[in-house]
């Protein structure tokens, strides 16, 4: 730190007010920008969003450990998605958001020009460019692996992953905007790790014994997995997944707008 | 810098938790390019009051007006105009220093130049260092160029120079006298003395949500004291000597320890005997002041001397 301190630091006029809100565009995109960076540069994170579905990825196409409907790389495409989904939506977005309250981000967001909504917004533009990086990464990797796209699969697939996104990243906001930090980030990880075996997305539903497979139905894990491995090999999600997909949505969506508090 | 309208105006506000008040009918006044301080003790509510008027807590009666607008529902275009600086946190624990200046910069119309802020706050070797790996002071420092970066008319600052070492609270005060003169009017809360006597132009004395003095530096200090005498020495000196050697009708105490008070008809030959007496006991009377006290004498007398959590 400079102490000289005799010469006046600062001019006279430095101060001057000129106050005003910056353009919404600069705004927004300098939020997202900033929340992708954080992201992707973050250890723990990127382990979870990008180097653990990649390693599954690579080792459940080469490996015949779980039992998978054939071409074995696309079924394995469509858990590792719907993964990447849930690491990226959920779990990282609680942990962040839990230590982002802790540490006073929002309050000292809101506390700018920043309209509130614009604060929502860039987190989520932060979060879809997060998924947007898993779905390059992960595909490319997959096409190395022999995997082909069908056509028409592929529209599906997206809808599915921003709906998956949404579902996710509604109850990922609820947990990482209601408990304190170190909860969310045991919580978080803890539900990771059961949805990751027990919920449908490595392990397809009809592997599952019974009564837990009636529930990974209604999960949106089993959708969302069952859905796009279903649209990969060829065929569409079926009403029900996008449903439950959907009312998850609404449900987290609307319980967080009410309960997720700023600090 | 007009003075003709208020930078802030607080009439009656009260705050409750669980039915408790923590701010219980305040009252304060801002012009622009003034200076006000809110001193007072641990939990007398001068954060709460600060995030009332930053629109960030809701009030329960009472009416507060920054820059003209109720903050309660902080519209966007009053926050533009407003800087606050929060008490602890306030960034990504992730962020890097100069990205996080960038990012409040950016959600102004004509900011200043973050790395020239940056780089004036002595952040510079830090400023690719994530926020958490900063120290406290760098911390503060950081919510300190992010309240000033956007050029706004009114800053809050909640104890700026808390956890600063000395030359971190001289930088911050140069700032804020900087803003001053600048035309930016600054709401500072404290609980150091010196800094309020510094930087203030008037200071609010709060203790339990209340007012329990206000005036400028001067008139708080000087207020009832015309008889008087104080200095600090080593504690705890025996004093019967120097009471017998003081003329008829003076008496001396020791308010609090080191602090010594002689009250009574003070003339040259009282302070001559003081000091004479100091010097027999071999120690050196400091911050030797007639007729004056400190800020931290008038804050004690009015707020208590028990310790506060």
């Amino acid at each position: 730190m400079s102490t000289d301190g005799h010469a006046p630091r600062f001019a006279p006029g430095t101060f001057t007010p000129a106050p005003g809100r910056g353009p919404l565009g600069r705004m927004l995109a300098t939020q997202v920008g900033l929340e992708t960076r954080l992201a992707l540069r973050q250890g723990e994170q990127v382990l979870l969003t990008l180097i653990i579905p990649l390693a599954l990825l690579v080792g459940l196409a080469l490996l015949r450990v779980v039992p998978l409907p054939e071409p074995r790389v696309t079924s394995v495409l469509g858990s590792v998605l719907a993964l990447a989904v849930i690491s990226t939506a959920f779990t990282s977005q609680a942990i962040s958001l839990g230590f982002d309250r802790r540490y006073g981000v929002l309050r000292r967001l809101a506390a700018t020009a920043v309209p509130r909504w614009l604060i929502v917004v860039g987190r989520l533009g932060g979060m879809a460019a997060v998924v947007l990086v898993q779905l390059v990464v992960l595909g490319a990797v997959a096409l190395a692996l022999g995997w082909r796209p069908g056509t028409g699969s592929l529209g599906w697939v997206l809808l599915l992953v921003v709906l998956g996104t949404a579902a996710f990243g509604a109850v990922g906001v609820l947990l990482g905007g209601t408990l304190r930090a170190e909860l969310v980030l045991a919580v978080a990880n803890i539900v990771w790790f059961v949805l990751l075996f027990a919920g449908g997305v490595l392990l397809p539903v009809a592997a599952l014994p019974g009564p837990l497979a009636a529930v990974v139905t209604l999960l949106p894990s089993g959708a969302l997995a069952e859905g796009l491995r279903a649209a990969l090999l060829g065929g569409t999600p079926t009403l029900g997944q996008v449903l439950v997909l959907l009312v998850w949505t609404l449900v987290a969506g609307l319980v967080a707008s009410r309960t997720v508090r700023w600090s | 810098m007009s003075g003709a309208t208020s930078a802030l105006e607080v009439r009656g506000l009260v705050v409750r938790y669980q039915g408790h008040p923590a701010v219980d009918g305040l009252d304060l006044d801002l012009a622009p390019g003034r200076v006000l301080a809110l001193l007072g003790p641990n939990g007398a509510g001068k954060t709460t009051t600060v995030e009332v008027c930053e629109g960030l807590r809701s009030r329960d009666e009472g009416r507060v007006a920054v820059l003209g607008v109720d903050p309660a529902g902080a519209p966007d275009t009053l926050r533009s105009r407003v800087g606050v600086m929060p008490q602890g946190g306030g960034a990504y624990p992730g962020v890097r220093v100069r990205e996080m200046v960038g990012l409040v910069a950016a959600c102004a119309a004509d900011p200043l130049d973050p790395d020239w802020l940056v780089e004036t706050l002595g952040l510079a070797s830090c400023a690719r260092k994530p926020y958490k790996r900063l120290s406290v002071g760098q911390q503060q420092r950081l919510a300190l160029a992010c309240a000033v970066v956007g050029r706004p008319e009114l800053v809050f600052l909640d104890e700026p120079t808390a956890s600063l070492d000395p030359q971190g609270r001289r930088l911050v005060w140069e700032l804020v006298r900087a803003l001053r003169a600048d035309g930016v009017a600054v709401l500072l809360t404290t609980h150091l003395m010196q800094e309020a006597e510094e930087l203030a132009d008037h200071i609010v004395i709060v203790d339990h949500g209340r007012v329990v003095a206000q005036g400028s530096p001067e008139s708080l200090t000087a207020a009832g004291a015309d008889r008087e005498l104080r200095f600090r020495a080593a504690p705890g000196m025996d004093l019967r000597l120097l009471a017998s050697a003081l003329p008829e009708g003076c008496t001396v105490s020791e308010p609090t320890s080191g602090s010594y008070l002689v009250e009574g008809a003070i003339d040259p030959q009282v302070l001559s005997t003081v000091t004479s007496w100091c010097a027999r006991q071999g120690v050196l009377a400091d911050d030797l002041r007639v007729a004056r006290r400190s800020l931290e004498d008038v804050f004690l007398e009015l707020t208590g001397r028990e310790l506060r959590s």
